[in-house]
């Protein structure tokens, strides 16, 4: 054995032999990737005045909601991906997206009274109870296509509803934007590059990039459809009324695609259930599913903390 | 021996590091190639156990954790092919090998991940024994993989440390949670001991490795030194290592331990393990489902280079 580099040796085992004294949450690195540090202190922030504290609940479980469960579809790509940058390229755009709804799920249990931590908001809620857009529950069947179509709509619209949120009267909502503008950008990139790759690349994935924006269109409707509690949070300058973003994501879409030389979908969007969708608690027949998965420990394990 | 062959020698003697471009034995190249292509292997395929609980992670702070750890592996599986590909194979070439069962990866993840507290126990034990196997090889005669180990040692060792973390709060938490730990441990700690190959004996190939400055100490050094900082962990977390035959030995200065099942080992290496086919037939399916789109991204190129080349015709 050498000696002169014994020392080097040495200390980088130290970090191993120090283990044992290891303790928690003393080092912010250990939630990295999730961003939830950087706004913690402003989760509880008041809610700015006039304005309905369950409302602003509401308002920020639809975009936590959007976020965690688009994360999660994003996330059954690890280890699945075309190619091993994709699988690095996914995982970290999941990984923002949970970051964003860390955030969000922990200030809107803080606005509806401090009861609920994000975990209790994420894994101890019903399929009624959560209020995200359908397009964030679908499945993509490891289908790159379906994955890249659903990332282009949700992140084209997202990266609009955010850049309006950078004014919002809510403090967490507008630091939220803030860093999800920078994060939302570049997934809108990465998936709009991807549709022009296959949209112009070989016949066969430009059939299967249009079979797949065909898949996702009908669900397009539902982003612009306005909700009560959107409606009323606009009106006071805490939210923004997803009705006004779609001119400038269509626009978006429509260069993309041209780009791409695909063609947009002419596909009737779904439709309500008496007037209801996912901003109201009523979603696709997916989402059970994505939640008997995603709750299942945690719900074996009343109380536990991990 | 020829010029070139004496100036490799006396690099390696010195401790210097052989680049690239610079003049080495074939069998030095091919020795390591496998080590590498094994080594980014490992990363790839030791995704899969860990994805296995992405979708489940009790909390999402163990969640983001997670994901990003398994985010890390395949970082690593890129810097570790490129490391390889200095040495004039490709990554497609070598993921072809894999698929077929024509190299190896780290037998350890060929056994499943049951509960989440093998998240903890992987970040600890394995992770760890992984530490003690790569630590050494940052100081490699081959400069690209040296220096791939160095960044890959630093992520390794937070990894380990997320891993203990999960179990110091899993044994402090519920009775289940404490049990669900010791179970897991029980499970992983011999597969771990196997980590480091064969008892010296029965090690081949370590010889020349040592010579070549491609491996510096023995399995049973490693090993070894693995069951010593381990013990003490062991007593902070409360938990119990399955071997009756574990206890100090003043007289050598470090523990005796009981050896693995040598011939588990040896079945597992041979296809028989719990989870071979079926993690060879993820990543096989992976490669496979994704032809389609690496097609379309290298026609997309190709299209792009020609209009580039057009234009600047016109």
């Amino acid at each position: 054995m050498n000696t002169h580099s014994h020392t080097e040796e040495q200390d980088a085992t130290n970090a191993y032999q120090s283990l044992a004294e290891t303790v928690g949450h003393d080092d912010p690195r250990w939630a990295f990737g999730s961003g939830v540090e950087d706004v913690q202190a402003e989760i509880t922030s008041p809610v700015p005045d006039g304005v309905d504290a369950g409302e602003l609940a509401q308002y920020c479980l639809m975009l936590g909601d959007d976020a965690l469960i688009c994360s999660h579809r994003l996330s059954e790509w690890v280890s699945n991906a075309p190619e091993l940058e994709e699988d690095v390229a996914l995982a970290n755009i999941a990984l923002d997206l949970l970051g964003q709804a860390r955030v969000l799920l922990a200030r809107a249990g803080h606005v509806e009274g401090g009861q609920r931590d994000e975990d209790a908001l994420a894994y101890l809620r019903t399929e009624a109870e959560f209020h995200n857009v359908a397009l964030a529950e679908l499945g993509d069947g490891l289908d790159f296509a379906r994955a890249i179509a659903r990332l282009l709509l949700f992140s084209t619209w997202r990266l609009a509803l955010l850049q309006r949120l950078l004014g919002s009267r809510d403090p967490v909502l507008a630091a939220v934007a803030g860093k999800g503008v920078k994060e939302v950008a570049y997934h809108r990139d990465h998936a709009a590059r991807w549709t022009v790759r296959l949209g112009d690349g070989t016949p066969e994935s430009h059939r299967r990039m249009q079979a797949a924006l065909e898949g996702v269109w009908p669900y397009v409707g539902e982003l612009f459809r306005t909700s009560d509690v959107e409606r009323s949070l606009a009106a006071s300058g805490v939210a923004v009324d997803p009705a006004d973003v779609r001119d400038e994501v269509d626009a978006v879409l429509d260069e993309v695609l041209a780009a791409a030389t695909l063609t947009r979908p002419q596909r009737p969007a779904i439709g309500t259930i008496g007037g209801r969708g996912g901003r109201q608690g009523l979603h696709t027949e997916q989402l059970g599913h994505v939640l008997a998965e995603m709750q299942s420990l945690a719900r074996q394990h009343p109380g536990a903390t991990w | 021996m020829d010029a070139l062959e004496a100036r490799f020698e006396e690099t390696i003697a010195a401790d210097q590091r052989i680049e690239p471009r610079d003049w080495m034995p074939e069998a030095y190249r091919r020795t390591l190639i496998r080590q590498i292509a094994q080594h980014a292997h490992s990363e790839i395929i030791g995704m899969q156990p860990e994805g296995n609980w992405i979708l489940r992670a009790p909390s999402l702070r163990r969640k983001a954790i997670l994901l990003a750890k398994v985010q890390d592996e395949a970082g690593h599986g890129l810097y570790l092919y490129s490391a390889a590909e200095t040495l004039g194979v490709d990554r497609e070439e070598l993921t072809e090998k894999l698929i077929e069962s024509k190299q190896k990866y780290s037998s350890i993840f060929n056994y499943p991940t049951l509960s989440y507290a093998d998240i903890g126990v992987i970040g600890w034990l394995v992770d760890g024994a992984a530490i003690c196997n790569q630590v050494p090889l940052c100081r490699c005669s081959y400069g690209p993989y040296a220096r791939a180990m160095v960044r890959i040692c630093k992520e390794e060792s937070f990894h380990q440390r997320q891993g203990y973390e999960l179990l110091l709060a899993m044994v402090h938490g519920t009775i289940a949670q404490r049990e669900m730990v010791q179970e897991s441990v029980d499970r992983w700690w011999w597969p771990s001991l196997m980590m480091f190959g064969p008892p010296d004996a029965d090690s081949p190939n370590s010889a020349q490795s040592m010579a070549w400055g491609i491996k510096r100490h023995t399995n049973d050094e490693l090993r070894q030194r693995f069951v010593d900082m381990t013990v003490p962990q062991a007593a902070a977390l409360g938990v119990t290592l399955p071997d009756p035959g574990l206890r100090w030995n003043d007289e050598r200065g470090a523990h005796d331990y009981t050896q693995p099942d040598w011939d588990e080992f040896k079945a597992v290496l041979a296809g028989s393990g719990p989870c071979n086919a079926q993690r060879l037939a993820h990543r096989r399916r992976a490669h496979e489902d994704g032809a389609w789109v690496r097609e379309a991204a290298q026609a997309y190129a190709e299209k792009q280079a020609a209009r580039r080349l057009k234009e600047t015709a016109a």
